[in-house]
């Protein structure tokens, strides 16, 4: 099944996410991640959802999101003409001359070290899935703690916004 | 926040007082329901109020009541009733009204906001149960929002792909006093219907049937729905096109017309069933492609291209794969194709199709529904059921409960127009019959004849709402078709089962139908021969004025045929019980 990246603007109200996470129960659709935050507009909030599905069901899965009364717009953000990211926290075993060696590990990924203790190192790490993925595998010989990850987050590439051209005419508050 | 008291000095209310007058500002006349402790304040207003309330025997009486008010006038049915087992008492009702499109209205009593989330007593997550079976729903969080959740929940409910809407509002909300004011405007930025097709789609549609050798409609309930059976009528009629109407749309087009292929699907006429198998276009017209009538998906209708109008976008390749797709309301749609037959030369778009409508025709002439009425005085179910309609005739309204008395009346009866049928078809509701007779009774006005027509196991599912009809003088007539079964189960374990009947007997004298009418002080009469059939009948006929309850003791071998078994193509249809068992002989059997 392929992954798609869809954005989903929502009007801020409860339930929200209820709705959306039920109907791909319901449906027996597949969420693979999901990040939710606001936007710039204090009634409107904006999900990153990827999805697993074949071209037909993903059309479904748009039209059946869109038939939500609360959801203003949606669309598909392609992998190579969109800001992919997302976000993770790590904390290693880290003894003696392993610390010298996790340290550059992070540099070489351009993540930050956020805390350290004697025996241990978290490190806090965004980035495109694949980046994180290639830095958990070279950290896992160390010993991994625990970890956490975000979902996905995504903007499309170039001045383009999800607003431009759309029915959403959430008009600003006065 | 709004600032839409223009008139002055703005009116103080309470929530159950905003509720009340919110319904009346919608031209609400009726609403279904039954009281208890978190909507009782709103039953202290209703007393004053300029709205007819129709106190049920169960919640669910309710719901199916709105419904069939709703289905029989194209109005939204409105139903309120209190928390937690009232509220769920609601959700077979609500998920049958989203199965088949039908605009509800559903007012729920809530907790207080205070004790939301606390066990209280009566609390349920009402609007998280019936999330996925409602087309939307709201927890009032705010008297001042009780006017708005109303009025938008009564658009919703009403536009684009009519459904049910739930408004569940907090005790303390509705007792909340605050100041009136009624919006002007609905404002849902996410909720914007398409209603006009496409005109470049349109005219790709009409350039299909043009081209097509063997067109076929397949009209569905959403031309109900949209009240579109002058518009179907003029385009089928135009060009010239057959048309099968499904289980929900029987009647959008009038049986008694030559054009008409009879109804499709499991259960459907044979000449419905093998028009669609053979056609070479299908032209869709709000309907979905429900299991129902396709059988076996993938050798439905296999030599046709799709034509598919729907004004629910997500309908659109659902289940099957589309060549020209048009989403829009389909009255206004079949306006838009209209037109541009107008603006053409009449017989620009119609096909040339003398050969497929003569074979339309001989489908339906050598074809028939079989129907073995036997001179022994049994009384076969169909029998029964062409005899209910040749009394109270093409004027009255049928519904119908779920199993075997359904299909037979879907098939048996010629329906004329939309509306005349009313039945549960996606869901499958055993026990809708008795209320929704009552709510399209409520609709219809007492010119109208209203038929219920039951079986013996669903009627024991809500009877009790008789009740309803005795106290608030609705003259509905109850017609059971007691056959002592719960027969389409036993239909089916007899054909796939080896005849072995599990737990499908309702003993045909219990209860004793006759004493309920009587218990229940109304008229009841009961036909055990086809010899009584046309004198009681006729004694029914008389009684206008209150409710009567008419029970036919019916052979219970009896089975609905055609049938399409379960998951079978549609090209293995079964003809009759006879073929059968035929067929079982051949196999070896």
């Amino acid at each position: 099944m392929d992954r798609h990246t869809l954005s989903v603007l929502v009007e801020n109200k409860p339930g929200v996410l209820t709705r959306i996470a039920g109907m791909f129960a319901r449906r027996n659709y597949n969420i693979h991640s999901l990040a939710v935050g606001p936007t710039d507009d204090a009634r409107v909030s904006r999900l990153t959802l990827v999805v697993g599905a074949e071209a037909v069901q993903l059309e479904q899965i748009v039209k059946q999101l869109n038939k939500l009364v609360h959801v203003l717009k949606i669309v598909e953000l392609e992998a190579d003409e969109s800001v992919v990211r997302e976000m993770q926290l790590v904390k290693v075993a880290a003894e003696g001359a392993h610390r010298s060696q996790i340290i550059e590990l992070a540099d070489v990924f351009r993540a930050k070290i956020v805390d350290v203790d004697h025996d241990s190192i978290t490190i806090e790490a965004a980035g495109d899935p694949s980046k994180l993925e290639a830095m958990v595998n070279l950290l896992e010989p160390y010993g991994i703690r625990e970890m956490v990850r975000s979902g996905t987050i995504a903007l499309a590439r170039g001045s383009k916004s999800i607003t431009d051209g759309s029915k959403v005419r959430m008009q600003r508050v006065v | 926040m709004s600032g839409d008291n223009h008139a002055g000095a703005a009116e103080l209310v309470t929530g159950a007082q905003a509720v009340i007058k919110s319904l009346e500002a919608l031209g609400v006349e009726v609403v279904f329901g039954y009281p208890g402790g978190a909507i009782m304040p709103a039953y202290d207003p209703l007393i004053d109020a300029d709205l007819q309330h129709v106190l049920v025997r169960h919640e669910q009486g309710a719901v199916h009541m709105a419904e069939g008010y709703a289905h029989a006038t194209g109005r939204v049915g409105v139903c309120i009733v209190t928390s937690g087992p009232a509220a769920t008492n609601l959700v077979t009702g609500l998920a049958d009204a989203h199965m088949d499109s039908i605009p509800v209205l559903a007012i729920t009593g809530q907790v207080a906001r205070s004790a939301i989330g606390s066990d209280a007593f009566q609390e349920a997550d009402v609007t998280g149960i019936t999330m996925p079976i409602t087309k939307h729903n709201e927890l009032v969080q705010s008297p001042e929002r009780i006017a708005g959740a109303i009025k938008e929940a009564y658009h919703v409910a009403q536009s684009g792909r009519p459904g049910p809407v739930l408004v569940d509002i907090p005790k303390d909300v509705l007792n909340a006093t605050f100041a009136w004011a009624w919006p002007e405007r609905v404002d849902l930025p996410g909720y914007r219907p398409t209603v006009r097709g496409h005109g470049k789609m349109i005219r790709e549609a009409l350039q299909l049937i043009a081209a097509s050798e063997r067109p076929v409609i397949y009209a569905g309930g959403g031309l109900v729905r949209a009240g579109a059976g002058e518009e179907l009528f003029a385009f089928a009629t135009r060009l010239g096109l057959p048309v099968v109407t499904t289980l929900m749309a029987r009647g959008i087009f009038p049986d008694t017309h030559e054009l008409a292929v009879g109804m499709p699907g499991m259960h459907g006429h044979y000449s419905g069933v093998i028009a669609l198998q053979e056609a070479d276009l299908l032209v869709t017209l709000g309907a979905r492609f429900d299991d129902r009538v396709t059988g076996d998906l993938d050798s439905f209708a296999p030599h046709a291209k799709v034509v598919h109008v729907d004004v629910d976008p997500a309908e659109i390749g659902k289940n099957r794969a589309v060549d020209v797709p048009i989403v829009g309301d389909v009255k206004v749609v079949l306006g838009q194709l209209l037109k541009v037959l107008d603006d053409k030369d009449d017989t620009a778009f119609a096909p040339a199709i003398d050969a497929w409508r003569e074979h339309v025709r001989d489908l339906k002439r050598d074809h028939p529904l079989r129907v073995d009425q036997p001179d022994t005085g049994v009384l076969k179910p169909q029998t029964a059921i062409r005899a209910v309609y040749e009394t109270w005739g093409d004027e009255a309204v049928y519904v119908a409960g779920v199993g075997q008395h359904q299909m037979w009346s879907a098939q048996v009866i010629p329906y004329t127009r939309g509306r005349q049928w009313i039945n549960s078809g996606g869901l499958g509701t055993m026990g809708f019959a008795v209320p929704a007779a009552i709510g399209a009774k409520v609709g219809v006005g007492r010119d109208t004849p209203v038929v219920a027509i039951d079986g013996d196991g669903c009627f024991q599912m809500t009877f009790q709402e008789l009740a309803t009809a005795v106290q608030h003088d609705i003259p509905v007539i109850f017609c059971v078709v007691n056959n002592g079964y719960l027969g389409m189960v036993r239909q089916w374990q007899h054909l796939f089962y080896d005849d072995r009947l599990s737990q499908v007997a309702l003993p045909q004298d219990c209860p004793d139908l006759m004493k309920i009418a009587d218990a229940y002080g109304i008229p009841g009469f009961r036909v055990m021969t086809v010899d009584e059939l046309d004198t009681t009948l006729a004694k029914a006929r008389e009684i206008t004025d209150q409710p009567v309850l008419v029970e036919f003791r019916v052979d219970p071998d009896e089975m609905v045929f055609p049938m399409v078994p379960g998951g079978a193509s549609n090209d293995d249809i079964i003809e009759s019980a006879d073929e059968w068992r035929a067929r079982l002989a051949r196999a070896g059997r």
